[in-house]
């Protein structure tokens, strides 16, 4: 039996020329269409220069945003804030850091919260899903059983439950609750669309060719099936920031008074809202712009990725 | 039809095991075990164990487990650790409360969202769509605390309109029959004290049926989009039927069945939802009573309030797809 050497190099070949083929591909089809929709525009301008402003806050805030200043703790007093003083843009927090720092250097803190909880949601629900979609049978019917009980509980009590399981909450506990809560989601989805590939055409025609099983899984059905994971990562990015401040809101967030996050502020600064409301509101507004451009961008790749909207 | 819905029955009883067993598992995840949760940090070695024999804690952890089914099977959840009475009773108090929030909230969601979104689509493309869609990303983008916060500084706190917090004004001395405080006003014929219960709930409504609003907007237009295109209304069309039947019998009619699939799916934001507002406007409810749980970490409210809350949600699918078969024939084979 020697047939099947050849029709594995051949196979191979047909990889080669199904990557460079001529025309255009979906991808660049959809950076078209997505170049032209003002919704996308103003969704990846609000993302860009958030996440210009994470890199380079430490360098553009004025002062140290994690050290209490004696000028600020001079006038604070529980039911006064200080405002706006030389040196002190937007003056001071309920604990007498500047807070125009704080709001600077939130933003990193923001997007790192918002991008690790993302990625190991993504990361574990695609092992778990790519597992389920690839394989099926018991394997599948176990994993995709366990998903639907975790998307039983509602999302933030998931949340809530996990991370009140740590006496004291941290960053990090805050990430690991949001992740988990989209694990389920993204094994769901990415089992969705491996599931729809495996009775493709594309798929059939590389198992007659005698293509081996882990190359039609890793080459034709999970690249294929990247689309809908993509869309809703973008989209979660959005959800994780509001969830990590509803979380942080509840006390559950980061314990240590020196951390700045956008969430934390928001969340710690509801008692004061007589005193000095901007403390809370502008957080909440950078949080919605964030939360807005991510949507935004999510929402128009979805558009621009759906194949039926292509002309 | 009674094939199906047995089936779908049968199908919820897994799901609850295995949940009952993960809400098991939860407590065991705590750092030092239960024991060392309600210890604290009087925690010694030697009060640790004496504790678990207190709990039973000793014994196989399958044994433990069928404890903890058998007591959950008959309503007993323990007692909560901040206040000493039994879980179950500190629910029941609090039921009402957040059964009428909510119930305001779906209502004020539908009512309002339903008709906005069939407007949209039927404007589609034009100003009222476009702002509408608009509407609903930043709705989506605003965090239901802080629109609860924002409408509480606005009305409560800047125009005085409205109450703050709380479910009613504590000079007003009501006889409360039901928990509902705006029934009991009825029922009681004291209509002042059904007022004032509506004033406050006015706000935390608001806040909490903004989330459900947006989805139901969404749903209902791209809906009723979908269905405008279908051959049967081309055909009431060409049949010289009127726009106004059309509208009404065809597409309002056929739209709204997955608008219904959604309201009910809602549940579960609810849930989750009215923890955030429950603690901004301090709503005597369930999720204030587990935003307290978590701030005193009190492990056996916030366990059956997890079991209760998925429950609830199993149930409401449960009802749901059971609603669909019947509105939908094609769902049952399924």
């Amino acid at each position: 039996m020697t047939a099947p050497k050849p029709l594995k190099r051949k196979a191979g070949r047909i990889d080669d020329l199904a990557s460079s083929s001529g025309g255009t591909s979906l991808a660049a089809d959809a950076f078209k269409r997505m170049s032209r929709s003002p919704v996308a525009i103003t969704g990846a301008v609000i993302t860009v220069l958030f996440v210009l402003l994470a890199i380079f806050s430490p360098f553009l805030a004025p002062k140290n945003p994690y050290i209490p200043y004696d000028e600020l703790r001079a006038t604070l007093r529980p039911d006064s804030i200080p405002g706006p003083m030389p040196g002190f843009v937007l003056g001071s927090d309920q604990n007498g850091y500047d807070f125009f720092s704080r709001l600077l250097v939130g933003s990193q803190q923001t997007l790192i919260v918002g991008v690790c909880a993302t990625l190991i949601g993504v990361a574990v629900g695609m092992v778990i899903g790519g597992l389920s979609g690839a394989t099926g049978g018991w394997v599948d019917t176990l994993l995709m059983r366990f998903t639907d009980i975790l998307l039983a509980i509602p999302s933030l009590l998931l949340a809530i439950s996990i991370a009140a399981l740590f006496a004291h909450g941290t960053q990090w506990t805050v990430i690991v609750a949001v992740a988990v809560v989209n694990v389920p989601i993204f094994a769901r989805l990415l089992r969705g669309a491996m599931l729809a590939q495996r009775s493709s055409d594309h798929v059939l025609a590389a198992t007659a060719l005698g293509v081996r099983r882990r190359t039609i899984v890793f080459r034709h059905m999970l690249p294929n099936s990247m689309g809908p994971v993509i869309v809703q990562a973008t989209l979660t990015l959005a959800t994780a920031i509001i969830d990590a401040a509803a979380l942080s809101f509840l006390g559950l967030g980061d314990s240590d008074p020196s951390r700045a996050e956008w969430g934390l502020m928001l969340g710690k600064s509801q008692s004061y809202l007589d005193v000095k409301p901007e403390l809370a509101f502008y957080p909440a507004i950078a949080i919605i712009l964030v939360a807005l451009g991510f949507t935004l961008l999510g929402e128009s790749l979805r558009e621009a990725l759906d194949p039926k909207n292509r002309r | 039809m009674l094939r199906f819905i047995i089936r779908r029955l049968l199908q919820v009883i897994p799901t609850l095991l295995v949940l009952s067993i993960l809400v098991f598992a939860w407590l065991r995840l705590l750092p030092g075990g239960p024991a060392g949760a309600l210890l604290g940090d009087k925690a010694t070695p030697a009060k640790i164990a004496d504790m678990n024999r207190i709990l039973g804690l000793d014994q196989p952890i399958f044994v433990q487990y069928f404890k903890f089914l058998g007591r959950v099977l008959t309503g007993d959840f323990g007692s909560s650790l901040a206040s000493g009475d039994s879980v179950l009773a500190e629910i029941g108090r609090r039921f009402p409360a957040t059964i009428e929030l909510s119930v305001c909230a779906l209502v004020l969601a539908v009512a309002f969202g339903i008709p906005l979104g069939y407007l949209a689509a039927r404007y589609h493309g034009r100003f009222l769509d476009n702002a509408t869609v608009m509407t609903t990303l930043v709705g989506v983008a605003v965090p239901v605390f802080f629109l609860g916060v924002l409408l509480k500084y606005v009305f409560a706190q800047k125009l005085g309109i409205l109450p703050p917090s709380g479910r009613q004004d504590v000079t007003i001395d009501a006889t409360h029959l039901t928990g509902f405080f705006v029934l009991d006003g009825v029922l009681t014929g004291e209509f002042d004290a059904s007022w004032d219960a509506i004033k406050h709930l006015i706000l935390p409504a608001i806040a909490l049926g903004s989330i459900p609003f947006a989805v139901i907007v969404r749903i209902t237009r791209a809906s009723v989009l979908d269905v405008q295109q279908e051959d049967f209304v081309r055909t009431a069309e060409s049949k010289g039927l009127t726009t106004t039947v059309i509208r009404q019998r065809h597409i309002l009619r056929n739209a709204l069945l997955p608008v219904s699939t959604t309201i009910g799916l809602q549940t579960g934001l609810l849930l989750a939802g009215a923890v955030l507002t429950e603690t901004v406007f301090n709503w005597q409810g369930l999720g204030s009573l587990m935003s307290e749980g978590i701030a005193r970490r009190d492990y056996p409210r916030l366990q059956a309030l997890l079991l209760l809350a998925a429950l609830v949600y199993v149930i409401v699918n449960l009802l749901v797809d059971i609603s669909y078969a019947i509105i939908d024939p094609r769902m049952r084979v399924r």
